[in-house]
């Protein structure tokens, strides 16, 4: 550690890339996580179901366990597109309760002590502020879902060769683009809330709000006046029906997954789900810049 | 507007102008001001801060432009930004951090690597005066505190222009006494320029050595502080026991423009060539009591309230 110097004297340094400084965010967020005992454990226990696919997918290739301890040789079970769906979906659906334990933390705390002039009169500026913050979910919701589905697909790989990879694409494919929808959509409604609400827990309670209260209403429209499209303003059925089309056929038949289930004959355009999507991630970005400024300005 | 020769110019406006909405708030100011610190003094409401946010890129200009460094603010924003820090107004802090977890992540926002904006971090809070409550959370700072260590976020990257807005509010009497001297030592070090606003005359004046007043939206008036001081020197204000017609005569035959302003005050323009103490000579041959003796110039409160009281907002 240096010497202090009580005195002043100009830094003519070394200085880190301009493009990497929004990054310097996300890795304060994650030391003060650190130190929030429940957020690490939720985050260490969101580990567990991947760890459970992943000793499916070894017994599965190794029944021969069971009869090397005298016990019967269960029924295989199929390693397919629905296997990855269903692991996508419960991983969502915990990336869901964790964006709402982090999200509202991360910008309201810096409204609420008038931070924004601190951070914008450096060389640092909104987008990237908005980035940073951003990248502190993007990151962490990431390692929750399509990084373990895409090491899973990995796994199951080693064991089934080539063929069966170069076949099945469409799944690592799927776990990728079908995981950073979700990541990104939710990543902006809580960033949004976060930063028009100043107090955290009614802006987490919003984020359960935005989607089962609108999922609720958006039932009610389809009920009243006999229509599907209330499901606009479900998200996660929007969601849902943006994967089972990118997981493909075999899951169309079938009902999607988990908390993003898409019930049969229920189903809207998917021109239409896409389009619902990017107004709602529009509508998040136009917020967050009107909210994001060096100072407030009363007009 | 005038200019110091001495320095090339720090702040340049060129008919710069600031609306919100349909209202303007900053009205074609322009200037060219190169002083080690400049001051800006005006009443609430007169712009101060905006021109501060401005030069900061926090609101758009209507129209003209200005310069820092020759740099324009809006073309080259992001490099006037690396070149300054500031200090806000109001409390600004980020939640939840120990005071030099903070001041670390300011400076690495302006750009230093992680183990240098450590040190530094480190080196602003002794420097102002908080060394030993450095690992506190900030939440817990007094007032005083939290004024010294947004002055430490301000400093720790090393700019080259400090903006100050208002360093000494909410400050008791010793707390503003060491913020004034740590903004006069950081002055006088040289390697910093500071653009200090406030409304208190009394900080411009022991900090400034040029100053800028506001009022409206305009820059009612500009004054070096340093010239002005040098040009008042010789100005005298004299009370006296005793002295009279004679005295007064005495006093013009040494070359000096006096005038006697009843009960013994004698007010006087010293010439060049003659020294206080011929006056005490006379003085003590015609016994009379000088009782005192002022250095009389116009205080930054005379110009003040002469800038506030022209009608068209200009001296």
């Amino acid at each position: 550690m240096a010497v202090y110097r009580k005195t002043y004297r100009p830094y003519e340094g070394p200085l880190t890339p301009e493009w990497s400084r929004f990054l310097i965010i996300p890795r304060y967020a994650f030391e003060e996580m650190r130190r929030k005992r429940f957020l690490a454990l939720f985050y260490l226990a969101s580990f567990f179901y991947p760890l459970v696919c992943a000793i499916i997918i070894y017994v599965v290739h190794n029944l021969s366990v069971f009869s090397a301890v005298g016990l019967p040789q269960p029924k295989a079970l199929a390693i397919n597109a629905g296997f990855y769906l269903h692991l996508l979906g419960f991983q969502s659906m915990l990336a869901f309760f964790m964006a709402s334990f982090v999200g509202p933390g991360l910008i309201s705390p810096d409204l609420m002590n008038n931070a924004m002039p601190l951070y914008l009169s450096r060389p640092f500026s909104r987008a990237e502020y908005v980035a940073g913050k951003a990248s502190v979910l993007l990151i962490l919701l990431s390692l929750m879902t399509w990084i373990p589905g895409v090491l899973l697909f990995a796994f199951q790989g080693y064991f089934e060769g080539a063929g069966w990879v170069a076949s099945n694409l469409r799944i690592p494919a799927g776990l990728f683009f079908g995981a950073w929808i979700w990541i990104l959509v939710l990543t902006l409604l809580a960033l949004a809330l976060s930063a028009w609400v100043k107090w955290k827990p009614v802006a987490g309670a919003l984020l359960f709000g935005v989607f089962f209260v609108a999922a609720g209403f958006g039932g009610v429209i389809n009920t009243v006046l006999r229509t599907n499209w209330g499901h606009l303003i479900n998200i996660s059925h929007l969601i849902g029906t943006v994967w089972i089309t990118l997981f493909e056929e075999p899951v169309r038949r079938g009902a999607g997954a988990v908390f993003f289930r898409v019930a049969r004959g229920e189903g809207i355009p998917l021109w239409a789900c896409w389009a619902s999507l990017i107004g709602i991630c529009a509508a998040c970005l136009w917020l967050l810049g009107r909210k994001i400024h060096g100072v407030e300005v009363s007009r | 507007m005038a200019s110091a020769p001495e320095y090339p110019p720090v702040i340049e406006l060129d008919g710069l102008e600031v609306r919100f909405g349909e209202r303007p708030i900053l009205k074609k100011l322009s200037g060219s001001f190169s002083g080690r610190a400049i001051g800006l003094l005006g009443p609430n409401g007169a712009g101060k801060s905006t021109l501060i946010n401005t030069l900061l890129g926090f609101h758009p200009l209507s129209a003209g432009t200005a310069r820092i460094f020759g740099l324009d603010i809006q073309a080259e924003a992001r490099r006037v930004r690396s070149l300054t820090g500031y200090m806000p107004e109001n409390d600004s802090f980020i939640a939840n951090m120990s005071g030099v977890r903070f001041v670390r992540l300011m400076a690495e926002l302006a750009g230093l690597p992680p183990g240098e904006a450590m040190e530094r971090a480190h080196e602003a809070f002794f420097y102002v005066g908080l060394g030993e409550a450095r690992y506190r959370d900030i939440g817990t700072y007094s007032q005083g505190m939290k004024q010294l260590t947004k002055l430490a976020q301000a400093i720790a990257h090393g700019p080259k222009l400090l903006f100050l807005d208002e360093p000494t509010n909410g400050l008791d009497p010793p707390a503003r006494q060491r913020m004034i001297q740590l903004i006069q030592e950081v002055r006088d070090r040289g390697e910093l320029r500071l653009l200090l606003s406030s409304h208190l005359l009394r900080d411009v004046e022991e900090t400034c050595d040029q100053v800028i007043i506001l009022k409206d939206g305009q820059i009612a008036a500009f004054c070096n502080l340093e010239e002005e001081r040098r040009a008042n020197r010789r100005f005298l204000e004299m009370e006296t026991r005793g002295a009279n017609g004679e005295f007064v005569e005495a006093i013009e035959r040494l070359g000096c423009e006096a005038a006697q302003s009843g009960a013994g005050r004698i007010k006087l323009v010293l010439p060049e060539g003659v020294e206080i103490r011929q006056l005490y000579a006379l003085a003590e041959a015609r016994q009379v009591q000088i009782r005192r003796l002022n250095h009389k110039r116009d205080s930054l409160e005379d110009i003040f309230l002469k800038a506030m009281e022209s009608p068209n907002g200009r001296l």
